[in-house]
């Protein structure tokens, strides 16, 4: 039953991940986004961490890619853009990227036998319930945590400084 | 297993069927509601008292021509009403509708499903009931549904802030994202008589939950995506026929499932006065609680004018949300210094 829940989300996910990138209409690419990530939601409660999975859906799929799309709807021409072609170095750029995202993975792919996931009958402790996550991010990643924030509060800051309309 | 499964398809089929009759008598309901309400009496020829009415609604939408606009994107202006009504019928299935009853001789606990971030997924699915109204806006390729739809979106975004807020006020007093543990800790009375409901003890965060709620659902006074002085429709001015009755039923949808969810967050769900002896009550006492609710709805969208957008953006930003995190944090204090 999981096994088969995981083949059909893992194959939506890497469809509307291949799409995204084929697509030349940004609307169509952004649309894939959100199946990829809606996808990956459900992927995340086949290993327990509910939490993340509502998280996943509610700030990137419910919240940031409104956004995203907000925007392109509103430059609605994806034609006009020319210029975007001539930086022809951008895609060299790519090469590192890839390179490290490859990396990445390779090396989780080499961690991950190392981990073991708990059974079923303890998933009210397990590591991805609004409990445990709430109790790790308040006493041992504290720092990080509020760190984070002040990151994220200063870039709002920026945002509003940069959004200002002057008095006249 | 198969056992299990099998009442999980008969419950999910009980409610679907269900909410799709409610969602086609709201809307007798709302214009018998209005008639009233503006002295006049609303439909009461088709059949008993106009019982009929929803009936030869669904059959003239069936019948109408279903109309693509030439210049429309096709997938999307297709796809739209779809992304607008799944969630919708999504969100009801984590709210518990009942206690637990036996039926054939089997004990059944009367809510489809119940998961540990059931607060989390409702929010989540809310959050997604954007798309189809972006998405019906912008590939209708028409200027009144294209601002419909941006409205909307920017709506939804702001006022979907000051509810969550308004919701983690009632969390930190139960301590459970679980709606059927959140209705358990409403259960029983202080001082013998006054029901341990969670709108005495948070009555400010009922206001707000119920205002977003309101803007959530696209509701007078916070209809501004398919204001019709302004945008003759909104985001679904080019739809007709069924695609046009899916927004309508999704935007009842909606209703019911906020109405259920405000039930069940502040007026102790489904509890009340001998529930433990009749559990069967308890169903009774869930829906007219809703129903209370849903009218009291209608009675706003007849009584209030609607607000100008910068007005409603004002309301969302500037008080709305600062009140909601103020409650959050008066409550969590208190809490604290309680325990």
């Amino acid at each position: 039953m999981e096994k088969a829940v995981f083949i059909i989300f893992a194959i939506v996910a890497v469809g509307s991940a291949l799409n995204l990138i084929a697509q030349r209409n940004p609307l169509y690419s952004a649309l894939s986004l959100i199946g990829t990530l809606a996808s990956l939601s459900a992927l995340y409660v086949t290993l327990h961490a509910q939490f993340i999975a509502a998280m996943q859906i509610i700030v990137y799929a419910g919240a940031i890619m409104v956004l995203f799309v907000f925007v392109i709807m509103l430059l609605n021409t994806p034609e006009d853009h020319p210029e975007i072609e001539k930086q022809q170095w951008l895609r060299y750029l790519a090469i590192p990227f890839a390179a490290v995202l490859i990396g990445e993975a390779l090396y989780v792919f080499r961690e991950i036998r190392n981990i073991t996931l708990p059974a079923q009958g303890e998933a009210e402790h397990a590591i991805g319930t609004t409990w445990s996550i709430g109790t790790n991010l308040f006493t041992q990643y504290l720092l990080p945590f509020e760190a984070t924030s002040v990151l994220i509060l200063m870039a709002i800051i920026g945002a509003i400084v940069l959004a200002r309309r002057e008095e006249s | 297993m198969t056992g299990l499964l099998l009442e999980w398809l008969i419950k999910i089929a009980v409610v679907f069927a269900i909410l799709l009759t409610a969602v086609a008598y709201l809307s007798y309901m709302e214009r018998r509601v209005a008639g009233w309400i503006q002295i006049r009496v609303g439909p009461n020829r088709v059949g008993p008292l106009g019982l009929l009415q929803p009936l030869a609604d669904g059959l003239k939408f069936i019948f109408k021509e279903d109309i693509v606009p030439l210049k429309a994107n096709k997938l999307l202006y297709i796809v739209a009403p779809a992304a607008a009504i799944i969630p919708a019928l999504m969100t009801f299935i984590v709210i518990p509708y009942g206690s637990e009853v036996v039926l054939f001789g089997k004990q059944i606990a009367l809510h489809v499903t119940r998961i540990n971030v059931a607060l989390l997924y409702v929010l989540g699915l809310t959050s997604l009931s954007v798309y189809g109204i972006v998405l019906a806006g912008w590939s209708s390729n028409n200027k009144y549904s294209l601002m419909g739809g941006l409205r909307a979106s920017a709506q939804l975004i702001s006022y979907e802030l000051a509810l969550g807020m308004a919701i983690i006020g009632v969390l930190v007093l139960t301590g459970s994202l679980d709606l059927v543990n959140i209705v358990e800790a409403q259960r029983g009375y202080w001082f013998g008589f006054l029901p341990k409901w969670n709108i005495f003890l948070q009555p400010v965060a009922f206001v707000i939950f119920f205002l977003a709620a309101l803007a959530e659902t696209n509701r007078v006074p916070f209809d501004l995506p398919e204001a019709e002085a302004e945008l003759v429709a909104g985001y679904f001015t080019e739809y007709s026929s069924m695609k046009f009755a899916m927004f309508f039923m999704s935007e009842y949808l909606n209703l019911i499932t906020s109405c259920s969810l405000a039930t069940t967050l502040f007026f102790g769900g489904w509890t009340g006065p001998g529930v433990n002896s009749y559990p069967w009550l308890s169903i009774v006492y869930f829906v007219i609680k809703v129903f209370l609710l849903i009218f009291l709805f209608m009675w706003i969208r007849f009584t209030f004018p609607r607000f100008r957008y910068d007005q409603l953006m004002r309301l969302g930003w500037k008080f709305l949300l600062p009140t909601a995190i103020a409650n959050v944090v008066v409550t969590s204090t208190v809490l604290l210094l309680v325990n």
